[in-house]
């Protein structure tokens, strides 16, 4: 059996609104081996926001036993957290949160930065390497005014594995991209998978999940479902994209 | 997270707004740079008031007759007849901590030279009173205790009598010049002084042997004044004590009852002249301080719209492992990193134009070191302060609020 990175047991999460109670999560659990390609899906209330901030060690369960590299988050103090995030977990976002006027170099070498033991040579080597990962050697002194969405996105997937987190979570990654540019992202996110990353993706959207390999519903705060698939090849959807296009000797 | 990083993280921030960052130091500029000009005018003018006040002789101490109370009306000292030559002698033969001592006679007196004539200040004096005042000859020599003792009709002229009473290109010395209807010798001439505190031209003078002054030309068996130079600067109290213990000894005045004379030291006379040019100064230092709490106020209402406009970063920051104390740290070294730029800036323009108005003022210039350090330390401690707030503002944000933020 593969050896486990995530390991979520009953988990709960409970919200006080006022006077009233929230139960944003009703006792989740499942654990994701290393190597998966995770998708979680759910419409909006359906708890995946909340699932995905505790899985980021952004929050903590009210209750449940939620593990991380065999590693529990429970009654960790932030700043413990705060170095797990730092060196076990790789955020993608929809929005990209790269710095403004910052290079790409410099927005990849960020993570390293709160980490005391990577000298400021390895950093930039790491953070080099993760560039030429996702495909931007040539743009490495790009500001992020000066890419596209696509490759803002790809700047953030190699701050991402910058750290070589355990686990990678992207939240709503493709939202803010057009289908074809999606399509490369995920493209991306497969070859990474290959390379044995660990993948946990959120997204409302089934055709993204399509190009997954493990679908988990939520629904109002409960696992609906939870089954593998049997995942498209991205790089394929864009090659159909590109014959069906008709803008001649683009 | 080494300091080395945060000064980078901090100083690339502030790059990203550098309009925004230049006017926000404009206020720590303005603050120090009026401080350091107004404490450095403070102390050139203080060491103008030194300058002249140690001009008027070296560790000066005046022994003056006392005022006097007639049925409740100061007549003032005119008619007091306290202190006599004798006084003198006592004083130069019976004390330890005073190194020269002359009695003094003023007059005024119409100086004749041919076609020339000047109204003039006269003074007698020993040979000591030249040392005692710090006059320097230029020309000539002093007059010796022979001539005080043939009551010698010779003087030595000060600058401005000189250029009155004498064409350029001739020498004074051995002319004969008259002093009222007296014909007098001149011997030597003196060295310009200059205008004191008080604006009085220390150049009109003509001094004469004492015995001269107070026997051919006022009469008087008293004496105006006596001069006398303290050791040094620190016994100058003692010297104050010694000379009052022999004087009411001479004067058998008996205890309880007030001297007929005052004795003044220099040390007295330069606190009376300091005292207003103190008070200007620390009222216009006043006034600079508060500007550079303006400009601190400035810099934190700009570190609170950077924190609110910066939330997202922040998220993003936290989410990928900054602790809070890097985030607090983070924003407290751009606040310090301004303050300090700014008050680098302040204190490099605060001494151009200290030094600019001590040119216009005539006055010495003088780099207070003090003030440097002290601006310094202040704009360190300006960036800290005014900087905490919403650098823990920052520091305490949510990471899941904060990256959600638009």
């Amino acid at each position: 059996m593969s050896q486990a990175i995530l390991q979520i047991e009953n988990l709960r999460r409970v919200f006080q609104v006022g006077v009233e109670q929230v139960h944003a999560l009703k006792g989740v659990s499942f654990s994701v081996n290393k190597g998966e390609f995770v998708s979680i899906m759910g419409s909006s209330g359906s708890g995946k926001s909340t699932l995905l901030n505790i899985l980021g060690c952004l929050d903590t369960p009210t209750s449940g036993e939620y593990l991380i590299d065999g590693v529990s988050v429970k009654e960790r103090s932030k700043n413990d957290l705060a170095d797990i995030r730092n060196r076990k977990i790789g955020f993608v976002f929809q929005s990209y949160n790269l710095l403004a006027r910052t290079t790409a170099l410099e927005n990849v070498e960020l993570p390293l930065i709160y980490n005391s033991s990577v000298s400021s040579r390895e950093r930039r080597e790491r953070a080099k390497h993760a560039l030429e990962m996702v495909g931007l050697t040539d743009r490495m002194f790009h500001t992020p005014n000066q890419l596209s969405g696509g490759q803002q996105q790809r700047v953030a997937i190699a701050r991402a594995i910058v750290n070589d987190p355990v686990i990678i979570l992207a939240d709503e990654a493709t939202g803010n991209l057009d289908t074809k540019t999606s399509y490369e992202i995920m493209s991306l996110f497969q070859e990474l998978n290959e390379k044995g990353k660990t993948i946990a993706f959120v997204t409302h959207e089934p055709d993204i999940s399509a190009f997954t390999s493990r679908i988990i519903m939520l629904r109002d705060g409960h696992i609906i479902s939870d089954k593998t698939n049997e995942p498209l090849s991205a790089m394929l959807e864009i090659q159909k994209f590109k014959t069906s296009e008709i803008i001649p000797n683009s | 997270m080494n300091i080395f990083n945060l000064i980078k993280i901090a100083y690339k921030s502030l790059m990203r707004n550098k309009m925004r960052a230049f006017l926000t130091m404009l206020g720590i500029v303005i603050g120090i740079s009026s401080v350091i000009t107004m404490v450095g005018v403070g102390e050139s003018s203080q060491a103008s008031i030194n300058n002249q006040v140690s001009q008027m002789g070296t560790n000066l101490i005046m022994v003056q007759r006392a005022r006097m109370r007639e049925r409740g009306v100061s007549t003032g000292r005119d008619n007091v007849q306290s202190l006599k030559v004798k006084d003198v002698d006592l004083l130069a033969n019976n004390t330890k901590y005073i190194s020269a001592v002359s009695p003094v006679f003023n007059a005024n007196a119409q100086i004749i030279n041919g076609n020339y004539n000047w109204q003039g200040s006269v003074m007698g004096g020993n040979t000591d009173l030249m040392g005692i005042r710090n006059f320097e000859l230029a020309t000539g020599s002093n007059f010796t205790d022979d001539d005080i003792k043939k009551y010698a009709k010779v003087a030595l002229i000060g600058h401005t009598i000189v250029e009155e009473l004498f064409d350029e290109n001739v020498d004074p010395i051995g002319k004969t010049i008259r002093v009222g209807n007296m014909p007098v010798k001149v011997i030597g001439t003196l060295k310009p002084k200059g205008e004191n505190q008080m604006g009085d031209d220390q150049d009109d003078i003509l001094l004469m042997p004492y015995t001269t002054v107070q026997k051919r030309i006022l009469g008087i068996d008293f004496v105006h004044m006596i001069m006398a130079s303290a050791v040094s600067e620190d016994v100058a109290e003692n010297a104050v004590a010694e000379i009052e213990a022999i004087l009411r000894a001479s004067h058998k005045i008996q205890d309880g009852a007030a001297d007929d004379f005052e004795v003044r030291t220099q040390a007295e006379m330069l606190e009376m002249m300091s005292s207003i040019s103190g008070m200007m100064t620390t009222l216009l230092t006043a006034i600079a301080a508060i500007s550079l709490i303006v400009g601190g106020i400035g810099i934190m209402n700009i570190m609170y719209v950077t924190v609110t406009e910066r939330t997202k970063e922040i998220g993003l920051r936290m989410s990928i492992g900054a602790h809070n104390s890097s985030i607090l740290l983070q924003f407290l070294c751009e606040s310090v990193i301004l303050s300090l730029i700014g008050g680098l800036l302040g204190i490099v323009l605060g001494l151009l134009m200290s030094y600019l108005l001590s040119v216009i003022q005539g006055m010495p210039y003088i780099v207070s070191t003090s003030a440097v350090i002290l601006s310094f330390v202040v704009c360190a401690a300006t960036g800290i302060f005014f900087g905490w707030y919403p650098a823990k503002k920052a520091a305490s944000l949510d990471p899941i609020n904060a990256l959600r933020y638009e």
